[in-house]
């Protein structure tokens, strides 16, 4: 039951520029836990500290949202693509706001040098 | 699933709605008047309609060339910020004679040449919850091409409340996200994201920047569904969330629900006015949010007068390596990602001096030094920016 995550260009920093990467797992919980196993680093950035999904990264199986199905529980099958969508914010400016890349970091994204439209 | 686009109703209008072109309107719209799509009906409907950009820089330089090539009959331009000579790498509405200028004049000033035939309005003014509904108000479309999360969900909030489609579009590195929010029977971008990410939280500009083409793409596609909105044709991204992978060169599509319980588009709404949105993000200004860390600093001038008299100081650079090929101080290269599994690599009974580009990421990198039990440590006031503009000139900035 090989189940494909794609890891969005933001995290990409995380799994050493890995794009995707395949697990076998039942469901999509189980398929995340591998993924931040194998890469620890991204494990902050997808959960919390008491271990839930953080409400600004969203998971989708195939093109289906997992909030309206059975949230990390929801099953999976082989073949199926489980898809990270963060949050991004970004326009034009070049560069995000300066942050800590040291304590617990997210996978949303901002990129602004000052809160302009441009 | 998909839906099929829905030609809006035109709101209100002032004057009554154009109901013939021009010859001259005619030959210059004549591949859009011979296809069946766009036709006479489809032409009019662009010349009545009304299209308002929020930002002009890489989303909304495409957006505003193609809205005003295509003859949407008004468009307003909100920006208040000016043109930066870095900025032409991506804002292709610009030409390097615009740098300096009011990013919504110049814009104005490009569109008005592009096609004289059609009202442009440059609004030099940040969007704030205060002016945002009365901007909105007098147009049919609002499309998003900001970069920041408090005006993001501004302008989701303030097309909710008025009942207007927001054709969005954001941008990251090689990757984008396309959808319309704010339709009828649509989800909004609360449904999709119901909080923004804490500050603090986003990554460094280490890890920022954006391919220049990237924008001309997300923005081209915004454009075109704007214009599908308005002559009512083909099957919108209400409900999809388009996404982008330029590198793979790969467009997926995820399905967008409207959320029942969201407090904005759900079926009981709790917010019922435009709130603040700084503090909604939990965004301080970026100087308060370096200073707030409170490190011990060094400025540019000191720094030299020291490495001068010969005293024996640490420069440590905590930015990227692509960052240290265009140009450093000669200082050791540990980017601030790898500092804590690398700090074994520094002598805590130096002085150490660290500086990046601006000066934040290397705040923190004090910060962190300092609770790691470091005590002889500066931070480089300004970064290696402050360093080009006070001590050496030949230093590039970027």
């Amino acid at each position: 039951m090989a189940v494909k995550v794609m890891i969005p260009t933001p995290l990409r920093v995380y799994t050493g520029k890995r794009d995707s990467a395949e697990f076998t797992a039942a469901t999509v919980g189980e398929a995340l836990g591998h993924l931040t196993t194998q890469f620890g680093d991204l494990r902050k950035h997808l959960f919390t500290e008491d271990g839930k999904l953080r409400s600004f990264v969203n998971v989708y199986v195939n093109d289906e949202d997992i909030r309206y199905l059975a949230k990390e529980n929801t099953p999976t099958k082989d073949g199926d693509i489980v898809s990270i969508v963060p949050s991004i914010a970004g326009g034009t400016e070049i560069l995000a706001r300066d942050s800590a890349v040291l304590a617990g970091r997210s996978a949303a994204l901002e990129c602004c040098r000052s809160l302009h439209c441009c | 699933m998909s839906t099929k686009v829905q030609s809006l109703s035109a709101s209100p209008a002032v004057q009554a709605p154009a109901t013939s072109l021009t010859n001259e309107e005619i030959l210059r719209y004549s591949r859009h008047l011979i296809m069946p799509e766009v036709g006479m009906e489809g032409q009019l409907k662009l010349k009545n309609a009304k299209v308002l950009l929020i930002g002009t820089g890489g989303l909304g330089a495409p957006l505003g060339l193609y809205l005003a090539a295509a003859g949407v009959g008004r468009l307003g331009l909100v920006d208040f910020d000016v043109v930066d000579f870095t900025n032409l790498q991506r804002q292709i509405a610009f030409g390097t004679s615009d740098v300096g200028k009011s990013k919504a004049q110049a814009a104005r000033a490009r569109l008005s040449d592009l096609n004289p035939d059609i009202q442009i309005e440059a609004f030099e003014t940040q969007l704030t919850s205060a002016n945002a509904l009365e901007l909105f108000k007098d147009f049919d479309i609002i499309v998003d091409g900001t970069d920041n999360f408090p005006t993001r969900y501004l302008v989701n909030d303030a097309c909710i409340l008025l009942g207007k489609p927001n054709v969005y579009g954001s941008i990251f590195r090689f990757e984008g996200q396309i959808t319309v929010f704010g339709m009828p029977d649509g989800p909004c971008y609360r449904c999709l994201y119901p909080e923004p990410p804490p500050p603090g939280l986003v990554p460094s500009c280490a890890e920022g920047g954006v391919l220049g083409v990237l924008p001309g793409i997300v923005g081209s596609i915004q454009a075109m569904e704007t214009i599908k909105l308005i002559i009512g044709r083909g099957d919108s991204l209400v409900g999809r969330l388009m996404l982008f992978d330029a590198l793979a060169m790969k467009f997926r599509e995820l399905k967008l629900r409207k959320n029942p319980s969201c407090p904005m588009c759900g079926e009981h709404r709790t917010i019922n006015k435009l709130i603040d949105y700084y503090e909604f993000c939990g965004v301080r200004g970026e100087e308060a949010a370096a200073s707030d860390l409170g490190v011990p600093e060094i400025t540019p001038k000191d720094l030299k007068a020291r490495l001068d008299k010969g005293d024996d100081l640490f420069i440590l650079d905590v930015r990227e390596p692509h960052e240290y090929q265009i140009c450093n101080l000669n200082g050791k290269l540990i980017p601030l990602g790898e500092l804590p599994r690398r700090v074994h690599e520094l002598d805590s009974s130096r002085e150490i001096v660290a500086h990046c580009r601006s000066g934040k990421r290397s705040a923190e990198a004090v910060d962190f030094l300092r609770k790691a039990g470091f005590r002889k440590i500066l931070n480089l006031k300004g970064g290696i920016l402050a360093w080009s503009d006070e001590v050496d000139p030949t230093v590039p900035k970027y």
